[in-house]
């Protein structure tokens, strides 16, 4: 060997695997402006396409004029229900079971539902166009509460399911009623809670709030008359899916629907489903024969498109009263806006809110879920969570701290008390889940030493006294938070989307000089797919991961897949790609073994290349082995080194974290600030750590927004009063708060690469943070639970109320 | 989100400006920085059929010293005023104000004319002036005419400006070398407007307020001036008691209306606490 | 309505077209140049996806009607590599320091930091923070945009740069 051979940490370098922090491939065009998103898309002849919108939150439509509309310059249609009826889309399916108004079919059930399409030949006639529709309506009463939706005589809002005693899961009990839906010993946990010493017992309500991507829903369709084809370019987070659902509602061929979601920006849950934007866009291309491009602005974005969370969940907790946890039982009050529009697996109508026993041991529990129709916006999106588990874990994260203080016992020693034990995993929660690993006292354990947690504490009993002395009117909270997420829809036992199987896919093929190109079923939005895939990639096979081009998101050359939210590319499409490349090193195994005149026995995998053990100078690089793929294969082997793999997920993954917040608030202005924000995940196997830091940011910034401030508001009379960036808080970097992260790992025992999964953790886990910070802060002056969102009015009314400010 | 049609107009003098409005009418609209009306106009709702575009004329431009006042040009931007030796040193509270409007792009296009002569309550400028007791140029077809701001709001966007008078310029006083000055503003985030603020210039003599003046953003449909808190201030050191006295006499004056914000309780309350806090930072650097 | 005749110089070509009146200038640069690197993603001037370099000056393009553009000189995020065509120390900055996920608000991030740089080569932290307040980011939570910035300046200035311990 002379100087110039690289040593193995330099080969390993240079493969640019897990665990180094890639810089982003992405971001070479971003930085430069050249990235390619929906709007950018221009086809010759392109249209627009715009909404007339209903004022009313409830509404008779008596009458639908467009022929102002038709006399504007450069409007060419107006599509209303009664056009979408010829073509049997007036309806179209939700992916929750229920059915959803495309426009407005006699009736209007919520503020900015869509009830024309105005197609022109530019954005600037399509906007003249709807200021020319006059539509008449007919008032009908509003409900907005969804406490009153099923009061005898709450008005009935979806005439079109009257007589429909059950619905897509299992019975209705009211007219407004969806869905029932029970997890868990019922007996069992009645019985814990009649012997328990110590319960508690509180509404902890999740207020709506929307994801709100700084790119909005968008999509051009065009469809081909004479190839009988349809196009669409569109904002989709699940594009395979968007193409099936589209074949069975428009009843076109599968595969001359061809669905290209482009760069992205941003998703978190928004563009999972299908908008009447798309229905509309695709129905007025086949109308007038061009393309039609769909923007939505970011008005019709909140209050429109899937809004998130609007849960009401009344929960207690039984337990001994030395603290250790017997029985939990919630019960939800689920609003879901005028249609069922959910984005869960189809069997799931609260998603896995039966993760609601957290992190700890509960020997029993029991679940319940209503969910209600009121004048509001569908929606009910996975907004950067995994199917309602940022609602469950706020929900369990809450009411520890409430029955720590009714104990008189520190939120974190309790925690500390009821964790699922190491040696519990894979553990069986009373709510069916089967957690696959964790080591919960060693993550808070590192959290509590870290912060310096009990000189916190120490600080905040001093400043309470001077409070009470009159010496400040500061008031400080520690927010603890010990989150265990489920994420990576899922096992084909028990998730699937409209009968599909919620599997993910890899199809990796290897080029001739040691490069090749892979793809999958998932569409990055912002998580830099390109560069974390390549690296998986890179370790498994040996190939730099410069050298593996990663594409996604085009239907006709990607393999089937699920898509991109519910943190379920990592653990789903992660494994994918990990088995097919997998497949491919086994393939280049023989070719070596038989390059290199021994058996595949003898050989062994060393960073970029197979060894003959024992024989370290016979070695032939991965580089090597493709070019021998396309000219020398074993006899009998066919030629070509590529792969393919569905990945069917034995279980799901359960990533976790302990995080504290520690904040200060002005109890005369109800003005907070978050004076140390602490974040330890542990997400398994850690693929590139620059990557998952910033997502740890980024999902802490979007918990902040929603704990302090971010919400879609309805007045009384069913009027969305935060409709744009000025209401509805988005911080800057003024308000932001700084982040410090931290980790452990602990692998996922299922997972090929060990990998768990984090885009959502900090969503998940820092809500509560933040919430228990503030109610922390309020709980020394007699008070045990304070709604969401703490922004300044509600801390000032909140301080009021309890007598601390006169 | 697009703005109706309309015709554009950018008239090079004050005269052209004045004699296009005149002649359109209340069908035309003139044009500052644009940060209010065109989201209005994206909105629809404001669809003016002519925007008369202020950004041609170069007279409007400018700070300058006229004696024991600044004089600035309607369309200096914040960013100009920022920018401001003058200000800095003779009104520093105009800095420190400018600062918090909007946000720094915001700030290269928004203009004082445009944010004291719209009307909106939100605005910051408006009460500043009434605080520093400014008056406004105004000229139309009838001529030129100063009009005090404490003269100059009679509602929400509604003033004392005439069909075809444009607001040229501001004429600020400066106040007396070593007061103190302070303006509160409490907000959401950067780009909110206020959920309530105090602006305060006092002199101090002898360790007790010699003069004081206060103006209220926000908290009415029109910018205030609290002038019993005012007096209640004065010939005090500004104990506990006269800070109390003069945020109730503040609050008393106030009628917010009730928004995502806060209830109509809640932006009084910390109206007050604006001026109490705004009358002790500006006795702070008093000298 | 009758079409306008504007002519401007963009990243240092001069260029034409013909517009209505309320062409906002935003339109103007995505659809008849047909630079598509500005975005739109508010429109009612909170977010800062739209800004643009105009005669010196930070501006929310979607606020502003490309017939006030007659004459200037405007710089989009097209504008801001290095002239030969590497990427400048900003955008390397935001690469380098993950400054940007989806990418959405990264155009008018940079354009914003640039004008923040010229007239603040050395800023503080809360300077940054400050200065980039008009533009809105869902994902990164600004703490590698302020780093990215960080990193930009001081490679213009010549030093190396080092994170801030945590």
């Amino acid at each position: 060997m002379n100087d110039m051979t690289p040593t193995r940490e330099q080969r390993s370098a240079a493969l640019e695997g897990m665990g180094c922090k890639r810089k982003r491939v992405e971001d070479i065009r971003f930085t430069q402006g050249k990235g390619n998103y929906v709007d950018d898309v221009k086809l010759p002849g392109m249209l627009h396409g715009d909404f007339v919108r209903s004022p009313h939150p409830h509404a008779r439509v008596k009458k639908i004029d467009d022929s102002e509309a038709l006399k504007v310059p450069g409007v060419l249609a107006v599509i209303t229900a009664e056009t979408l009826k010829t073509v049997n889309l007036a309806w179209m399916p939700t992916l929750a079971g229920d059915v959803q108004m495309v426009l407005a079919d006699g009736k209007v059930l919520f503020q900015n539902q869509e009830v024309a399409f105005v197609v022109a030949t530019d954005r600037y006639a399509a906007d003249d166009g709807i200021n020319k529709v006059i539509v008449e309506y007919e008032p009908l009463p509003p409900l907005v509460d969804p406490f009153k939706s099923m009061d005898p005589d709450a008005p009935v809002l979806r005439e079109d399911l009257a007589g429909k005693t059950s619905g897509a899961h299992g019975p209705r009990k009211h007219h407004n009623h969806i869905f029932e839906w029970t997890v868990g010993d019922k007996e069992l946990t009645d019985a814990a809670f009649n012997k328990a010493d110590v319960k508690i017992k509180e509404m902890i309500a999740y207020h709506r709030t929307h994801p709100s991507p700084l790119e909005t829903c968008q999509c051009v369709c065009s469809f081909d008359k004479i190839k009988g084809e349809l196009t669409i370019y569109g904002t989709f987070q699940a594009p395979h899916v968007i193409r099936t659902v589209v074949a069975l509602i428009a009843k076109l061929p599968e595969q001359k629907i061809h669905v290209i979601a482009p760069d992205i920006g941003g998703g978190f849950g928004n563009k999972v489903g299908a908008y009447p934007g798309y229905i509309c866009a695709a129905v007025a291309s086949i109308v007038t024969g061009k393309p039609v491009k769909w923007v939505e602005d970011r008005i019709e974005n909140l209050t429109a498109t899937s809004f998130a969370r609007d849960y009401h969940m009344t929960t207690e907790i039984a337990a001994t009263k030395d603290g250790k946890v017997t029985g939990l039982r919630v019960h939800v009050l689920a609003d879901h806006g005028a249609f069922d529009a959910c984005a869960d697996p189809s069997k799931w109508p609260a998603g896995f809110f039966n993760i609601v026993t957290g992190s700890y041991d509960f020997p029993t529990a029991h679940l319940a879920v209503d969910g209600v129709y009121t004048n509001k916006a569908p929606g009910g999106v996975a907004y950067r969570c995994s199917f309602r588990v940022t609602e469950a874990a706020y929900c369990i994260e809450r009411a520890m701290d409430i029955l720590a203080q009714k104990l008189n016992m520190d939120p974190a020693e309790l925690r500390l008390k009821n964790f699922i034990k190491p040696e519990q995993f894979p553990y069986h929660s009373a709510l069916g889940w089967e957690y696959d690993s964790g080591d919960y006292h060693t993550a808070m354990r590192k959290m509590m030493e870290t912060t310096g947690y009990a000189a916190l504490r120490k600080e905040q009993a001093e400043k309470r006294e001077a409070f009470k002395r009159g010496e400040t009117r500061e008031i400080m909270g520690l927010g603890i938070s010990f989150f265990t997420e489920i994420v990576g829809a899922g096992p084909s036992k028990n998730c699937d989307i409209l009968g599909i199987a919620m599997f993910d896919s890899c199809e990796i093929r290897m080029h001739p000089t040691g490069a090749g190109i892979a793809r999958m079923g998932t569409k990055s939005q912002g998580q830099g797919h390109e560069t974390t895939w390549a690296q998986i990639i890179a370790t498994e096979i040996g190939i730099p991961a410069d050298n593996i081009m990663v594409e996604e998101g085009n239907t006709d050359t990607a393999p089937y897949g699920l898509g991109t939210y519910g943190s379920r590319s990592t653990p789903v499409a992660g494994a994918a790609i990990a088995m097919a490349a997998r497949k491919i090193k086994a393939k280049a195994q023989m070719i070596a073994a038989y390059k290199l005149e021994v058996h595949e026995d003898d050989l062994e995998f060393d960073i970029d290349g197979f060894r003959v053990k024992g024989l370290p100078e016979k070695f032939m690089s991965m580089k090597d082995i493709c070019w021998a793929a396309y000219n020398s294969v074993p006899p009998g082997m066919e030629p070509g080194l590529e792969a393919v793999s569905y990945y069917d997920p034995p279980n799901m993954t359960y990533p976790f974290g302990a995080y504290l917040c520690v904040m200060d608030i002005d109890v005369d202005t109800g003005v907070y600030k978050v004076r140390r924000f602490y974040a330890l995940d542990d997400c398994g196997t850690r693929i590139n750590p620059m990557i998952i830091e910033g997502q740890v940011h980024g999902g802490l910034t979007e918990a902040f927004a929603i704990a302090m401030g971010q919400e879609i508001r309805y007045d009384e009379t069913g009027n969305v009063v935060t409709g744009s960036f000025m209401d509805f808080f988005m911080p800057t970097a003024v308000e932001t708060p700084h982040w410090e992260t931290d980790f452990t790992v602990t692998p996922s025992p299922h997972h090929p690469i060990g990998a768990k999964g984090v885009g959502e953790s900090p969503n998940v886990g820092g809500v509560p943070a933040f919430s228990n910070a503030v109610n922390d802060a309020f709980s020394f002056l007699g008070s045990t639970h304070i709604q969401m969102p703490h922004d300044f009015w509600r801390n000032w009314k909140a301080a009021k109320d309890l007598g601390a400010v006169v | 989100m697009i703005p109706g049609s309309f015709s554009y107009h950018r008239p090079a003098s004050v005269a052209d400006a004045v004699k296009l409005l005149s002649d359109l009418g209340e069908d035309a609209r003139p044009l500052a920085g644009g940060h209010s009306l065109v989201p209005m106009m994206k909105l629809r709702l404001a669809t003016p059929a002519h925007l008369v575009d202020l950004h041609g004329i170069a007279a409007l431009k400018g700070i300058r010293r006229d004696g024991s006042n600044l004089v600035i040009g309607a369309m200096t931007t914040q960013h100009e005023l920022l920018a401001s030796g003058d200000v800095a040193t003779t009104m520093p509270i105009l800095h420190e104000a400018a600062l918090l409007i909007a946000d720094p792009q915001v700030r290269y296009r928004g203009t004082i004319g445009g944010n004291v002569a719209n009307g909106d309550p939100g605005n910051d400028m408006p009460a500043l002036m009434m605080t520093l007791g400014a008056s406004y140029r105004l000229e139309g077809p009838g001529g030129t005419r100063d009009v005090a701001a404490a003269d100059f709001y009679q509602g929400a966007y509604f003033t004392a400006l005439e069909p075809g008078e444009i607001l040229t310029s501001v004429s600020v006083p400066v106040p007396a070398a070593g007061h103190g000055y302070a303006y509160e503003k409490l907000k959401r985030k950067v780009g909110d407007y206020a959920t309530a603020a105090a602006a305060v210039v006092l002199t101090m003599s002898g360790g007790k307020v010699a003069t004081c003046s206060i103006g209220l953003t926000n908290v009415h449909e029109t910018p205030l001036l609290a002038v019993d808190a005012a007096k209640a201030a004065i010939g005090t050191s500004l104990d506990a008691a006269t800070l109390k006295k003069a945020a109730a006499a503040a609050e008393a004056i106030m009628a917010p209306a009730a928004d995502a914000r806060g209830p109509v309780e809640y932006r009084k309350h910390v109206g007050g606490i604006m001026v109490a806090r705004a009358l002790q930072r500006a006795a702070a650097v008093a000298k | 309505m009758a079409k306008t005749h504007v002519t401007m110089k963009v990243n240092g070509a001069e260029v034409e077209g013909l517009v209505e009146p309320r062409t906002l200038l935003v339109h103007f640069i995505r659809e008849n140049l047909g630079m598509t690197g500005t975005h739109i993603g508010c429109e009612t001037t909170h977010c800062g996806a739209c800004t643009v370099d105009i005669d010196g000056m930070s501006v929310k393009s979607c606020t502003m009607f490309a017939v006030q553009a007659q004459g200037s000189d405007i710089t989009t995020v097209e504008g801001m590599a290095n002239a030969d065509g590497t990427l400048s120390a900003l955008q390397e900055g935001f690469r380098m320091m993950h400054g940007l996920q989806c990418g959405f608000c990264t155009p008018g991030m940079i354009v914003r930091a640039h004008r923040l740089l010229k007239e603040n080569p050395a800023p503080s932290e809360q300077e940054i923070r400050m200065g980039i307040s008009g533009n809105i980011c869902r994902c990164t939570g600004y703490q590698n945009i302020v780093k990215a910035i960080q990193y930009a300046s001081a490679k213009i200035s010549g030093v190396e740069f080092r994170e801030a311990a945590e």
